[in-house]
């Protein structure tokens, strides 16, 4: 059974952490953080061409944590393949005793290094998460019979400041309804965003992993508040890495993500953490010693 | 409409590249309101072509070009001059070309690329507005397409990309999910935008595609 499912369901909280696989074929780098954090987290999330970026699959890197001992989450988009292929690589990842899979719609091709690629877009995330249910049934998407059938924990992604708020909590109602069971949100900073977001959001039945990108600049804080949707970043934590020495602020952002973390499990606002550290998983379990996790 | 645009005038030019002798048609509907292939840009093209050393033998603007019967007659009137020319270029549609080749000797050249079915927002300014994608999904909707206006053809709703309610493809466009939102909910019908929808089925846009009516008609008379 997925070590994420039951960590969660026991009212444990959950960590999870994301890598991106890399573009080319060298995957010490991963690996070497993938054994710097395992035993740490509760599952690893692998991006799939994240940002539309080309990298190795995420399913071939999923193999690969999950032969290091690390329990591995799929991340699968809709941008590159149609329902044949997504099913496909749905089965695959059960044939490799991958057990959490992550359903997103996918940044669109053109924010990405291949501008000229078709996009698919065949299924969204909801449609990913129903066809992966289906899967679960013992079926495929039209009915046929399935020799030997998956089982997946299914999760979703979740923006907590969305504008407006209600039509991001409508669809996440739709991905529950499509078998999410677990969702990781969007990069927070402030409590408060939090608390709001599991007040509009009290009503469903499922799980809530709060996202943390740690901050290693001012720059980066205030890129993340223009560019990013549904970040915010607030100004006191920009001006406490404004003045932190520049040698000092990675050690900074990693001391900050450790006490939201901290405050964030003290008031009860989420079931875990899913940290994002974009590059620098090795300074994962720096975050989670600063969380005193 | 069919919205179009005049292709580069080189890239017309190195189609003609081997053809001294032309006929320039257009076409009375879409590809004149585009200015496209009306009247004066056919004209246009032929005094372009003229300075390149080129041969116009006649110009017409057929109406429409994609009317296969309308086309066939239309080009009758260069009985003479089809005997002798050596290509037609087209300022219709690629629809209205390809009708033009079908019924016209001569190699057929495209003179404008086709761009998408689209409104005439104003004189001149033309957006998409439907992918012709074989099964309507505007009843539920609020009549705001989202197989054309969401970039990414999404059918549950917004993705997490909209910032300031603008889409992540471009900062020129509206998000179409949250102005299908917007709508639903003043028109009181946000319970459309709950409802699961199953995953689009593209069987119905595969091309090429085609209705005959008389035999539709014949089936539902036998049926
Ligand atoms: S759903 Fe959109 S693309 Fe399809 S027929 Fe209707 S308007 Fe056209
Ligand atoms: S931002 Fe809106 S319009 Fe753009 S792809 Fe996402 S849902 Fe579609």
């Amino acid at each position: 059974m997925s070590l994420l499912k039951d960590v969660l369901e026991r009212g444990e909280f959950g960590v999870t952490a994301e890598m991106a696989p890399p573009k080319g074929t060298d995957l010490s780098h991963l690996l070497e953080c993938a054994r710097a954090i395992k035993g740490r987290v509760h599952g690893v999330n692998v991006t799939d061409f994240q940002s539309a970026v080309l990298r190795v699959t995420s399913l071939v890197t999923c193999k690969l944590l999950k032969d290091e001992g690390l329990e591995p989450i799929l991340q699968v988009t809709g941008r590159d393949r149609n329902r044949i292929a997504i099913q496909g690589e749905l089965l695959g990842a059960s044939v490799f005793g991958i057990e959490n899979a992550l359903g997103l719609t996918g940044d669109h091709t053109v924010v990405g290094d291949h501008p000229q690629a078709k996009p698919v877009f065949d299924l969204d995330s909801v449609g990913i998460l129903q066809a992966a249910t289906t899967l679960m049934s013992g079926k495929d998407m039209v009915g046929i019979e399935l020799q030997g059938t998956p089982t997946f924990y299914l999760g979703a992604c979740v923006t907590p400041r969305f504008d407006p708020m209600e039509a991001q909590i409508l669809k996440m109602e739709k991905k529950i309804k499509a078998g999410a069971k677990f969702f990781q949100t969007q990069a927070i900073y402030d409590l408060d965003t939090m608390r709001e977001f599991i007040e509009k959001t009290k009503h469903l039945d499922t799980k809530i992993l709060a996202g943390i990108i740690p901050l290693k600049s001012a720059g980066m804080a205030k890129f993340m508040n223009n560019n990013v949707p549904g970040v915010f970043v607030p100004d006191e934590l920009i001006e406490r890495m404004k003045n932190t020495p520049k040698e000092e602020r990675v050690e900074e952002g990693i001391k900050m993500a450790g006490e939201l973390i901290r405050q964030l499990r003290e008031e009860g606002l989420c079931d875990g953490v899913h940290i994002m550290a974009i590059g620098a998983e090795e300074n994962v379990p720096r975050i989670l010693d600063a969380a005193g996790l | 409409m069919i919205i179009s645009q005049n292709k580069p005038f080189e890239e017309v030019l190195a189609f003609l590249e081997n053809s001294e002798k032309i006929i320039i048609v257009g076409c009375s509907e879409c590809a004149t309101v585009c200015k496209v292939g009306g009247e004066t840009e056919v004209q246009e093209m032929k005094e372009m072509l003229e300075e390149e050393g080129k041969k116009v033998l006649g110009t017409t603007i057929l109406s429409p070009a994609c009317n296969l019967l309308n086309s066939r007659k239309d080009m009758k009137q260069f009985k003479e001059e089809l005997k002798e020319t050596d290509a037609i270029l087209s300022l219709a549609c690629g629809d209205g070309t390809q009708t033009v080749a079908k019924v016209a000797k001569p190699e057929v050249y495209p003179g404008s690329d086709t761009m998408f079915i689209g409104e005439i927002e104003r004189i001149g300014q033309f957006e998409e507005a439907c992918k012709a994608c074989g099964e309507c999904e505007l009843g539920w909707t609020a009549a705001i397409c989202p197989i054309t206006k969401c970039a990414k053809g999404l059918v549950n709703g917004p993705c997490g990309g909209a910032k300031d309610k603008k889409c992540e493809v471009s900062n020129d466009n509206d998000c179409a999910w949250l102005l299908i939102y917007d709508k639903l909910k003043d028109l009181g019908k946000l319970e459309n935008m709950m409802s699961m929808r199953e995953p689009k089925n593209f069987e119905k846009g595969n091309a090429p595609r085609r209705i005959n009516l008389r035999n539709q008609e014949k089936e539902t008379a036998n049926a």
